[in-house]
């Protein structure tokens, strides 16, 4: 129990002096996984509506594909990803192992099947009546795929959410295709996995307490978008 | 149909942008970790520098002698980085030579596994015996001696196999074996693990799949951690115990010339391998045996743990340092 009280009170101390580079580790996490969730979103959307308007043979297994992806677990995508962009693996030769894009890359690949999913079955719910009568109405594709994805924002926020969510704290596949490179890749669990190892638990402690704060501060701001649309 | 495929084209051409906006980032991080000066002040020089090497020996695939990539891939051992010597050694190679390091901290095995397959530039070890099949393939080049310290077998302060006294590190092996005390193992194939392995085996004795024997399978510092927690012995090298934090655990045997733990500098072959960066590698391995790099090492730790956490050795052979053979 002391420890969380001093993690709490060392939290506020390195937010206060920018200790442990803790203000660009911060803003690296929420920018590697904000951009692999935008990313995620755009393929979400379109991957959701497809799957949840066309009719295809194969849809089914590509549905289950996509529902098994939702709990990909990071540690095989990191390394996978790593593999892949090892300078002796295929894609070596861009030299993107150990940069933020492979971070981005691996989360994207985390995130997208969570909001892909999201996205489809908040689409199917949709009835079906609206579509037709909006064609009816001679709304194009893009139009109609717009207000109906106006009509599940609530859903949708909700799959940005747990998009969101499950990149910025998962830490193995960060580990494997970043290296917690100080001042490059290291986000904030990486940094909570090198401070537990150094034994430095006060660190480690306020640096979970900020990763907390600032997945409750993005949660709170799409919650209440959310909310406001709802009106 | 042919809707089937208008929408497989629209995918793949977001996909396609999404990678290009990945290959961006480096660039547009800057722009978000601007907000503290020294951050900002460090990181644009480095990217500017990738961003203007990496596309031509990418664009050309097989690059020729390059001034080439600004990016060296150190990979060495977990406790260079957990003593925090490399955090000191780093900025200051970064500085004077404009290259920038990326430090991949694993344990030994793995460090020489990552140059053997030509994903690191130089290696920064401490395993002798396997360093010997590195050098003999010809992948490690010109290694030279850095710096040394010795391994400590630690446990709890009750010492409940009795070890402290001992002056051999097979005899407290052996008490601890007798005793079936737990023991926690790297287990990783670390330096560390090496050492540990080869001292059970020259007490010819075999922990594995003994109940009190157990494997972290993690870095030096994680697994002190597990050990503090399990009231354990475990063997460690004597910088990392020093400057981690929160332990309890003790020093029950030290000073047994077996016990040496001697660190090695090599870069990775670059005729071996088309994308390693001969020069950068050389450059660090240079620079880790410069007066320099040798005065930080020398001086690193006193402050702070009221002794150096590591001995500076350029200018010995391995033979002075106590090794009977370069290779252990």
């Amino acid at each position: 129990m002391g420890l969380i009280w001093e993690g709490l009170r060392e939290a506020v101390h390195i937010l206060r002096t920018g200790d442990n580079s803790v203000w660009s580790i911060t803003l690296r996490s929420l920018f590697v996984s904000g951009s692999a969730v935008l990313i995620s979103l755009v393929l979400g959307i379109l991957g959701g509506a497809f799957l949840a308007f066309k009719d295809f043979r194969g849809r089914s297994i590509l549905l289950s594909l996509v529902n098994t992806g939702m709990g990909l677990p990071p540690v095989a995508v990191g390394l996978i990803v790593a593999v892949i962009l090892w300078r002796s693996g295929p894609l070596g030769q861009f030299r993107l192992i150990y940069t933020p894009a492979a971070m981005v890359i691996a989360q994207t690949i985390i995130a997208a099947p969570i909001v892909t999913g999201f996205t489809a079955a908040a689409l199917r719910h949709v009835d079906p009546r609206l579509r037709t009568q909006l064609y009816a109405l001679g709304a194009s594709r893009p139009q109609m795929l717009w207000i109906v994805l106006w009509e599940t924002k609530l859903p949708l926020t909700a799959a940005v959410m747990a998009g969101f969510g499950g990149a910025i704290s998962e830490v193995g596949a960060s580990m494997m295709v970043g290296g917690n490179l100080a001042g490059e890749t290291r986000v904030l669990t990486t940094a909570v996995m090198l401070e537990v190892s150094r034994g430095d638990f006060p660190v480690a402690m306020a640096l979970s307490i900020i990763l907390l704060v600032l997945i409750f501060i993005v949660n709170a701001i799409l919650t209440s978008v959310q909310q406001q649309e709802k009106m | 149909m042919k809707r089937i495929r208008f929408g497989m084209l629209i995918i793949a051409l977001l996909l396609s942008f999404g990678l290009a906006a990945c290959g961006s980032d480096n660039n547009s991080d800057n722009g978000t970790s601007n907000v503290t000066p020294q951050a900002a002040a460090t990181v644009t020089p480095k990217a500017a520098a990738t961003t203007t090497t990496g596309t031509p020996a990418a664009a050309t695939g097989t690059p020729v002698v390059r001034e080439g990539p600004k990016d060296v891939i150190l990979a060495t051992t977990t406790s260079t980085q957990d003593t925090g010597l490399l955090d000191v050694l780093v900025p200051e190679f970064e500085k004077d030579s404009g290259y920038n390091v990326k430090v991949i901290a694993v344990g030994t095995g793995q460090a020489l596994a990552m140059g053997e397959r030509g994903d690191a530039d130089v290696m920064l070890v401490h395993a002798p015996s396997s360093e010997k099949k590195v050098v003999d393939e010809g992948v490690g080049l010109d290694r030279r001696l850095v710096m040394h310290n010795d391994f400590v077998l630690l446990g709890p302060s009750s010492d409940p196999a009795g070890v402290t006294g001992t002056t051999k590190a097979t005899d407290a092996l052996t008490k601890i074996f007798n005793k079936g005390a737990a023991f926690i193992s790297r287990g990783d194939d670390s330096g560390t693990d090496k050492l540990e392995k080869a001292l059970w085996k020259k007490a010819n004795l075999d922990p594995k799949g003994k109940s009190w024997y157990e494997e972290t399978g993690q870095g030096m510092g994680a697994s002190l951690q597990v050990a503090n927690q399990r009231d354990a012995y475990i063997m460690s090298d004597r910088g990392t115990f020093l400057a981690a934090k929160s332990l309890s655990l003790t020093i029950v045997l030290e000073g047994d010339p077996a016990l040496l733990n001697v660190y090695s500098v090599m870069q990775v072959n670059p005729e071996k391998f088309s994308l390693v960066n001969g020069p950068g590698g050389k450059a660090f391995a240079d620079f880790m045996v410069s007066d320099k790099a040798q005065s930080i090492i020398k001086d690193f730790g006193s402050d702070k743990y009221g002794q150096p956490l590591f001995i500076a050795d350029v200018g010995k052979t391995y033979e002075e340092v106590g090794l009977a053979t370069p290779f252990g």
